[in-house]
């Protein structure tokens, strides 16, 4: 069977192609988890991300448009898909149970949302 | 850059590599973003930067998703089908799986072990960062018997010369007394004796010891001292002792100036406990430090970078010239530089030329049976993988038939070699973790185990995808290419020349098997020959004390009256040398009617009244010094080999003029002749000596213990009074018998590890025949069948099935007796005391391995012999 819960760094790039929305293929994902995280990343490590999420039914692709400084080659846009979606929420909703089991946070918590 | 593309472009190399691996659907969308990725560093950053970045992405798509070798889904199912058939079959052949691997795993500990060693061999003195341009300073003349010696004892003040004279060569230089010292160190009530290096204040720096305390310089004060971690611990436990004091010999105070962690076991200088200055075994005369008459250090340089070691020797020697004295004019001393990495394996000389070492030889000569018995088990493993898998010619008929791909089929069966050679190797890691320290001790070697290692595992890895790759072609080649129908017909024929490499190969490991047999009894044997020499003294129940207090010459007459009063001993000596060393060279002596050409040196040590009862010296004729005789101080006793060497037929009474050149000559009268006491090497001639009369300068203790009372009892009560009068030594008495025993080691050492490779050589040479017999028995079910159908008898076919084996290892004999007997005869000529090569030794090694194969063989024919005939008739 194949596995549907969420890693930690498919969540991130989970929610990166929400974020990126059309612009969403795996060089600017890349450029986009370095930026926001600081953290280095291979665009391999991201494609190969993105295909697992692709085969555990989080992603639908399709190839988009070709630009110069790709040497008119299309690129593969990705988008989340209603599983996907689904998967986010169910993870956040599950952390947001874990923090409000959290008593020193609870009611802070609470004050910002 | 209006068209950056047209100067700028990422690395092709780097982009054939990404298409090469990559899947081609991918290749657009990949090669699009590494490119926006390389033109929006190059912009950012640099070119360099781009490109690098580039390698670096298209290194990072090395990804199974990504890979066009790969198909995930479905090899996935293939490959985790072909470990379960792989697995099942090593189930369903319990007996031949075991030993298969642990053959092959056997082989393989035993490489790893060789390998250890030799690498350990290899490295000797590496520990030391100066290794590159550390050398030794050696003289090279004549032996004053028309031979050229080399020699490593040289004056100090040709060091102190050399030092000054080349500072742009030669950047330190340091002195290190040649004679090994086991002085006496103590805190407090801890008494040790302990071997040390006593040297100059620059040389641990030189030899750079690794410091847990203090540092290398701590050898400024001339009394100071530098312990090894574990000298140290034993004296002062876990606190730093730097700054505190040990006593030497219980005599002097040293200041601790540091300690350094335990130099490892292939160190030349590994053996000391503590490294102390060399002034001090010079009674701290700063005088000693210059002279050119005494011969009693090693000279150690560290060279600048590249200098030319032979052109240095030149201008040493030039340098030297004009301090020689007429005996070294007259030898022709020169001098060479022996550098570091040499030391260990290139220190043997034959008339000053540098010869192939004892140490080398074995290098080579452990190397090659490495080498060979790893080859022997992988070829037995090939053997008996592929003499099983034609048993299963039918799976693949089967297996093609069901539209199985001739490639699956070749995966397959790597598959099961990869599986076979990796257990055997995670079996032999379980072995050699297991053997170490049994091992280390054999060798006297302090080898480590090589978890740590990134080569062992390199080769490990490299080893088992080579063993399986080589054990997995053959049936991966041929098994794959059968025609499935035939296959399944049963018409497969293996012609009879696919048995003839398997015959070569159980010739050729009965052969080394054999001459290891032989070769392991003749070890022991010229083992027992050394031992069974007339000693000349008996060891046996004598204890031996080193000096180990000043006070010790003072005392030493008391402490004999005292200890024979208790009745615990029969006789005490003393000497200046121990009987089991043959320390004490000197030349300068003359007789009526010596050979006018007679150059040669004796071996003179000087005893006390009561060291010929102690040790148990026997008379040939006259008699031991007396003490109640004034004159006996200018009286000597010879040996059997000097009065053969000095040619004298009725030696007592025969007056021996001595003048050593350093005192004026004296004249002795011969009074006794001795046996030969062996007390160097037991292999060796024993050397010519004579003995002196001396009661002052003796200070090593021989106590012959009374026989009638029980060992533990005397020596207790010796030791007491031993302490009362000497309480500031210890008293670390040896038995003189395990001292004598110690000149065996080497060779005990060479018969064990020979017993060792000699009992796996056979097992894997049986190993080998088990298969290739029951390969055999297989082939020929059906005709054993036949045959007893007919009425033959289970001896008949017992022995058509065992003769062919036999046949073969009889060939082997003959190979292996004369291959044997010349090597064998080649190494026991290097000893003067030699062993026979008698014949029994042959014919117990050929009857040996004859009988070991026909049992190996008869398990196999006699199973294929009972069968029942029926059912290998009725199997189709």
């Amino acid at each position: 069977m194949k596995e549907t819960k969420l890693g930690d760094f498919e969540e991130v790039i989970l929610l990166l192609v929400g974020i990126l929305d059309k612009e969403a293929y795996a060089f600017r994902i890349a450029e986009e988890f370095e930026s926001q995280t600081k953290r280095a990343v291979s665009i391999g490590a991201v494609h190969s991300t993105l295909n697992r999420l692709g085969e555990k039914g989080f992603l639908t692709s399709a190839m988009g448009g070709a630009t110069a400084e790709r040497g008119g080659r299309r690129k593969r846009i990705y988008q989340i898909t209603a599983a996907g979606q689904r998967a986010l929420e169910e993870s956040k909703d599950f952390k947001m149970s874990l923090w409000n089991q959290f008593p020193a946070f609870a009611g802070n918590l609470k004050f910002k949302f | 850059m209006k068209n950056p593309r047209n100067h700028i472009t990422p690395p092709r190399l780097a982009e054939k590599l990404l298409l090469w691996f990559l899947k081609d659907e991918l290749a657009e969308e990949v090669l699009g973003d590494l490119d926006e990725k390389f033109y929006s560093t190059a912009e950012t950053h640099s070119l360099r930067k781009a490109r690098r970045n580039y390698w670096y992405q298209v290194i990072h798509y090395l990804r199974p998703f990504a890979f066009r070798f790969f198909k995930i889904k479905n090899s996935n199912t293939m490959i985790n089908h072909n470990f379960k058939v792989s697995y099942r079959q090593m189930l369903k052949n319990k007996g031949y799986s075991f030993i298969n691997v642990g053959g092959l795993a056997m082989g393989m500990v035993v490489a790893m072990l060789i390998g250890l060693w030799v690498v350990d061999e290899l490295n000797f003195n590496k520990y030391h960062k100066n290794y590159d341009r550390i050398a030794q300073i050696l003289r090279v003349e004549s032996n004053g018997q028309g031979g050229i010696a080399v020699n490593n004892a040289l004056a100090t003040g040709m060091g102190n010369l050399v030092r000054e004279s080349f500072p742009d060569q030669i950047e330190e230089l340091f002195m290190v007394r040649s004679r090994k010292q086991a002085p006496v160190i103590t805190n407090g009530d801890k008494k040790f004796r302990e071997v040390g290096v006593f040297l100059e204040e620059n040389g641990p720096g030189v030899l750079t010891l690794d410091m847990i305390y203090g540092s290398t310089e701590g050898l400024k004060e001339t009394r100071s001292v530098l312990l090894s971690q574990t000298l140290s611990k034993k004296l002062f436990g876990e606190e730093n002792p730097v700054g505190k004091t040990v006593k030497l010999n219980a005599d002097i105070d040293l200041l601790v100036g540091g300690v350094y962690k335990d130099l490892p076991k292939n160190s030349k200088f590994s053996d000391a406990a503590f490294f102390s200055r060399l002034l001090l075994l010079f009674r701290e005369n700063e005088e000693s430090m210059n002279v050119w008459n005494n011969y009693n250090i090693d000279i150690y340089v560290k060279l600048a970078n590249n200098v030319n070691h032979v052109q240095l020797a030149e201008l040493i020697t030039e340098k030297i010239k004009g301090h020689y004295d007429d005996w070294a004019r007259e030898s022709g001393q020169t001098f060479i530089l022996h550098p570091m990495k040499d030391w260990h394996l290139n220190s043997e000389w034959k008339d000053g030329m540098s010869v192939t070492s004892q140490e080398k030889k074995f290098v080579r000569l452990y190397g090659v049976i490495g080498v060979f018995v790893l080859l022997l088990a992988c070829i037995n493993f090939m053997n008996l993988s592929t003499a099983r898998s034609e048993k299963r010619a039918k799976e693949v008929g089967i297996r093609k038939t069901l539209g199985s791909l001739r490639k699956q089929l070749i995966t397959q069966f790597y598959m099961e070699s990869f599986l076979y050679t990796l257990s055997a190797f995670g079996l032999s890691l379980i072995l050699l973790w297991a053997l170490l320290p049994w091992f280390n001790e054999t060798s006297g070697k302090g080898i480590l185990a090589p978890w740590g290692m990134p080569e062992f595992w390199l080769a490990g890895t490299g080893f088992i995808l080579f063993t399986s790759f080589i054990s997995g072609s053959y049936p991966a080649a041929y098994l794959s290419s059968f025609k499935p129908l035939k296959a399944l017909k049963g018409g497969l024929k293996f012609g009879k020349s696919a048995s003839i490499p398997r015959k070569v190969l159980v010739v050729f490991q009965f052969t080394i098997s054999i001459a290891l047999i032989i070769g392991t009894i003749t070890v022991n044997n010229q083992i027992q020959a050394a031992k069974d020499r007339p000693i000349g003294y008996s060891p046996e129940g004598m204890i031996a004390i080193a000096p180990g207090s000043p006070r010790f010459g003072q005392q030493k007459e008391l402490l004999k009256q005292e200890i024979l009063k208790t009745g615990m001993a029969e006789a005490i000596g003393f000497s200046n040398y121990p009987v089991t060393s043959t320390l004490g060279w000197n030349h300068g002596f003359s007789w009526e009617g010596m050979d006018p050409g007679f150059d040669q040196s004796f071996n003179t040590i000087t005893i006390s009244n009561g060291y010929a009862d102690a040790v148990g010296m026997e008379f040939i004729t006259g008699r031991d010094f007396d003490p109640t005789r004034e004159t006996d101080k200018n009286a000597i006793i010879i040996n059997e080999s000097a009065m053969k060497a000095m040619q004298l037929e009725n030696p007592v009474g025969t007056v021996v003029r001595y003048d050593p050149g350093w005192r004026e000559a004296v004249n002795y009268t011969i009074i006794g002749v001795v046996k030969d006491m062996i007390k160097g090497d037991p292999f060796q001639r024993t050397d010519q000596s004579i003995m002196f009369l001396d009661q002052e300068y003796t200070s090593y203790m021989y106590i012959r213990l009374n026989p009638n009372v029980s060992t533990s009892e005397s020596i207790a009560t010796i030791g007491e009074v031993y302490r009362q009068i000497l309480p500031e030594a210890p008293f670390d008495f040896h038995f003189a018998d395990d001292q004598y025993n110690q000149k065996f080691e080497a060779e005990l050492r060479i018969a064990s590890l020979a017993r060792f490779f000699t009992l796996l050589a056979i097992l894997i040479s049986c190993l080998g025949l088990f298969g290739l017999s029951s390969f055999i028995a297989e082939q020929r079910t059906k005709e054993i069948g036949i045959r007893k159908v007919l009425g033959a008898s289970i001896l008949n076919l017992w022995k058509l099935l065992s003769k062919d084996f036999t046949l073969l290892v009889v060939i082997a004999c003959f190979i292996a007796i004369p291959l044997a007997y010349a090597v064998l005869d080649n190494w026991l000529n290097s000893y003067p005391v030699r062993t026979e090569l008698y014949w029994w030794v042959f014919a117990i090694a050929g009857f040996g391995a004859l009988l070991v194969s026909l049992l190996t063989v008869s398990i196999q024919s006699i199973k294929a012999a009972m069968a029942n005939p029926v059912r290998s008739l009725r199997s189709e």
